[in-house]
């Protein structure tokens, strides 16, 4: 049985906004073994992002238990949670903007160090800081350079150099390549693959391209406006889609072959708003296969054997719409 | 390809940017064609030279520090280098239009998107007030907007529906010629696939031609018909779209590939290509891609590699292609 690292139950964070609540995470059901990427994929404002914040405690979550190591660290005190920080770390999609411009390479990677006082001698210090520059791949000789001397691939390099400062076991990647360009993605996806075996990390990888986050993932959870729709092994989840979210997501990648031609399943309508939203599932007024129930009761996460789970009223049963 | 029918016609077209940290060459010796009807895919990575392509032929790039140095720009026949700007403000948005790269700022936030529509329209043929607006209701419902929210302000839509809205702005002049740079790069892939299949249907419908600016190769391999692959300012392979997924030749094109995760397939590892863009005022010498090719020869630091049309329709920039003697 393989070692659970991290576990999320029933997750929720609420935004309350002048045209009410806003449900950016509604419910939230999943686990991250020791040792594997669990990617988490879904469009614009399905809350991604919001859920690893949350999962790390830079936001507070409205509701719900995050276990890690098997502790719910929502019960931690200030104490427990300046440890906890040390084991779990985020790196952000745009490089640039999360970097402190007035601040050199080494500076930067050395601040986690410096705020929990982890080494006692400047010299012990700078070395750990040189350590980590080659472990990400940068050239000694930048170390006084400042971020906007770099490129993008280089300067996510540095976020990924910081985030390992403090040895942690767990990494919410929050887009860490989507700003970079092919070329430059590729280098770095294989770079948070090395790290992965050298450090036995744990990673939640977040992002919006399916290519990239088959590639990383062990299993993906498909979020849709503040729930999990589908979570399955990778292969699983490519191979046979069973949420119909998940079907017309997978169906609209444009795969870079001619000799694949697939059925494309276009979507009606765009994404409705997550303020207040209504009972019922929330694909209801995209789904090709609603029924009547669909509208008023919402489908709940079910375990459909063999770690694959779906959220959706007529799983196996998908007959075309009569609503 | 088809010569004889060529809607667009580029020839060894070099634009530069005259700038304080030198001179960009942003395109260098650049030959296309499109046949009409065809939509050709220009691809390649940031600052590789895409959007100052489109504007080069929309004539709109900005001087300074930009300069058209050399090269013909034939469409229809005719150079548009050689046209007034009277001449050229004709052909803009009425045979050429283009979709900018950034889709949300190309719409006025203080005008319905029905006037927007209408402004085009009026521009370019000869209607009236209310017959305008029928007309931008109606290219509305083609880009699948009810006609009834013509009165909506951009504001009022989500991101899809205002790239639709800058779509049918483009089309309402039913142009020969449309230029998309980077249309659904910002867009999610549902709403993305939602796009291109209205694209797709628009050219079908009006038989329009199409440059597509994108860096994404699955949009290519979705809706084009031929390819180009840039590279700091040049064309580095040219052909049509079956060749270059089957059988692409040039060192770079084929590290583009080895980058992109394949969904179909399970690999551990990328096969990326090494090193960095080269610094756009200091463009490395001989063949541009030199220091970061795997099959680098001692003579490609030193020659400028020609364009080389290794099969018919199948151009190449690499000296590994050019004959030795
Ligand atoms: N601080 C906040 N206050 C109010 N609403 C917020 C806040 N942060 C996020 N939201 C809303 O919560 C929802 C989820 O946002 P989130 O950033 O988690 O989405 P995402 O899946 O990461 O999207 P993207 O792919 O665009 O990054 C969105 O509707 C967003 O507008
Ligand atoms: N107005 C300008 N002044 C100076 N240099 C410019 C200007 N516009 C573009 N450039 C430079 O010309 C080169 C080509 O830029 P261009 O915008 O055509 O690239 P692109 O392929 O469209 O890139 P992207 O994918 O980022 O849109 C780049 O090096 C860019 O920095
Ligand atoms: S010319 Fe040389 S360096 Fe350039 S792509 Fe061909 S082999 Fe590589
Ligand atoms: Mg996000
Ligand atoms: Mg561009």
């Amino acid at each position: 049985m393989q070692e659970r690292l991290l576990e999320v139950r029933n997750l929720k964070k609420h935004f309350s906004t002048k045209k009410g609540m806003l449900h950016a995470v509604d419910g939230v059901n999943f686990f991250i073994n020791k040792g594997e990427t669990l990617g988490l994929v879904g469009e614009s404002g399905c809350g991604k992002s919001t859920t690893g914040r949350v999962v790390l405690r830079l936001l507070e979550a409205t509701e719900g238990e995050i276990i890690f190591e098997g502790k719910d660290i929502l019960q931690y005190n200030k104490q427990q949670q300046r440890e906890m920080r040390k084991e779990m770390q985020i790196v952000f999609q745009d490089p640039f903007a999360s970097l402190n411009p007035r601040m050199t390479i080494s500076e930067i990677i050395a601040e986690p160090l410096v705020v929990n006082k982890v080494f006692s001698s400047k010299v012990d210090m700078q070395k750990r800081v040189k350590e980590l520059m080659e472990t990400v791949g940068l050239a000694e000789r930048l170390i006084n350079a400042y971020p906007h001397e770099l490129d993008g691939g280089r300067r996510q390099r540095i976020g990924i150099a910081r985030a390992l400062a403090l040895k942690p076991k767990f990494i919410v990647q929050d887009e860490p390549v989507s700003a970079l360009d092919v070329s430059i993605q590729a280098q770095i996806l294989n770079l948070m693959a090395d790290l992965q075996d050298e450090f036995g990390l744990t990673y939640l990888f977040i992002s919006h391209d399916l290519s990239v986050v088959k590639h990383v993932s062990d299993r993906i959870a498909v979020m849709y406006l503040g729930k999990i729709v589908e979570l399955s092994d990778y292969s699983s989840m490519f191979n046979n889609p069973l949420h119909p979210y998940t079907q017309a997501l997978l169906s609209a990648i444009p795969i870079p072959r001619i000799d694949i031609k697939r059925e494309r399943i276009i979507l009606e309508g765009d994404v409705p708003s997550p303020i207040n939203p209504p009972e019922g599932c929330r694909f209801y007024g995209r789904c090709r296969y609603r029924q009547d129930i669909c509208k008023n009761k919402t489908p709940e996460l079910k375990d459909m054997g063999n770690d694959k789970y779906v959220a959706c009223h007529f799983t196996n049963n998908l007959k075309p719409a009569t609503v | 390809m088809k010569d004889n029918k060529n809607l667009l016609e580029i020839k060894n077209l070099s634009i530069h940017y005259v700038t304080e940290d030198g001179t960009v060459r942003a395109v260098e010796d650049m030959c296309l064609e499109i046949g009409s009807g065809e939509t050709l895919g220009l691809v390649g990575e940031t600052g590789a030279g895409k959007t100052t392509t489109a504007l080069g032929i929309m004539q709109l790039i900005p001087n300074p520090p930009g300069k058209l140095v050399n090269g013909e720009i034939l469409f229809e026949g005719e150079d548009l280098l050689k046209k007034t700007q009277a001449e050229l403000r004709k052909i803009r948005g009425n045979k050429i239009s283009m979709i900018f790269q950034d889709p949300m700022t190309s719409l006025n936030p203080v005008m319905t998107v029905g006037e927007q529509i209408a402004e085009v329209v009026k521009l370019h043929q000869k209607v009236n007030a209310t017959e305008a607006i029928e007309r931008a209701k109606l290219m509305l419902e083609k880009v699948g907007i009810p006609g009834g929210r013509v009165k909506d302000y951009p504001h009022q839509f989500s991101g899809g529906m205002r790239q639709r809205v800058v779509i049918a702005i483009a089309l309402a002049c039913n142009p020969t010629l449309l230029i998309a740079d980077e249309p659904t790069t910002a867009l999610d892939v549902t709403i993305q696939a939602q796009v291109l299949d209205l694209m797709k249907n628009l050219k079908d419908e009006f038989n329009t031609s199409m440059i597509m600016i994108t860096h994404d190769l699955g949009v290519v391999a979705e809706v084009c018909d031929k390819v180009a692959i840039m590279y700091a300012g040049n064309v580095i392979e040219y052909t049509d779209v079956k060749r270059l997924y089957t059988s692409p030749k040039h060192p770079y094109t084929v590290g583009l590939f080895g980058s992109i995760p394949d969904i179909k397939e399970d690999e551990d590892r990328l096969k990326p290509i090494k090193g960095l863009m080269p610094d756009p005022t200091n463009i490395p010498s001989g063949c541009p891609f030199h220091p970061r090719c795997p099959k680098a020869m001692g003579i490609c630091s030193q020659q400028k590699p020609k364009n080389i049309e290794i099969e018919t329709g199948h151009f190449v920039k690499c000296l590994l292609y050019e004959n030795p003697k």
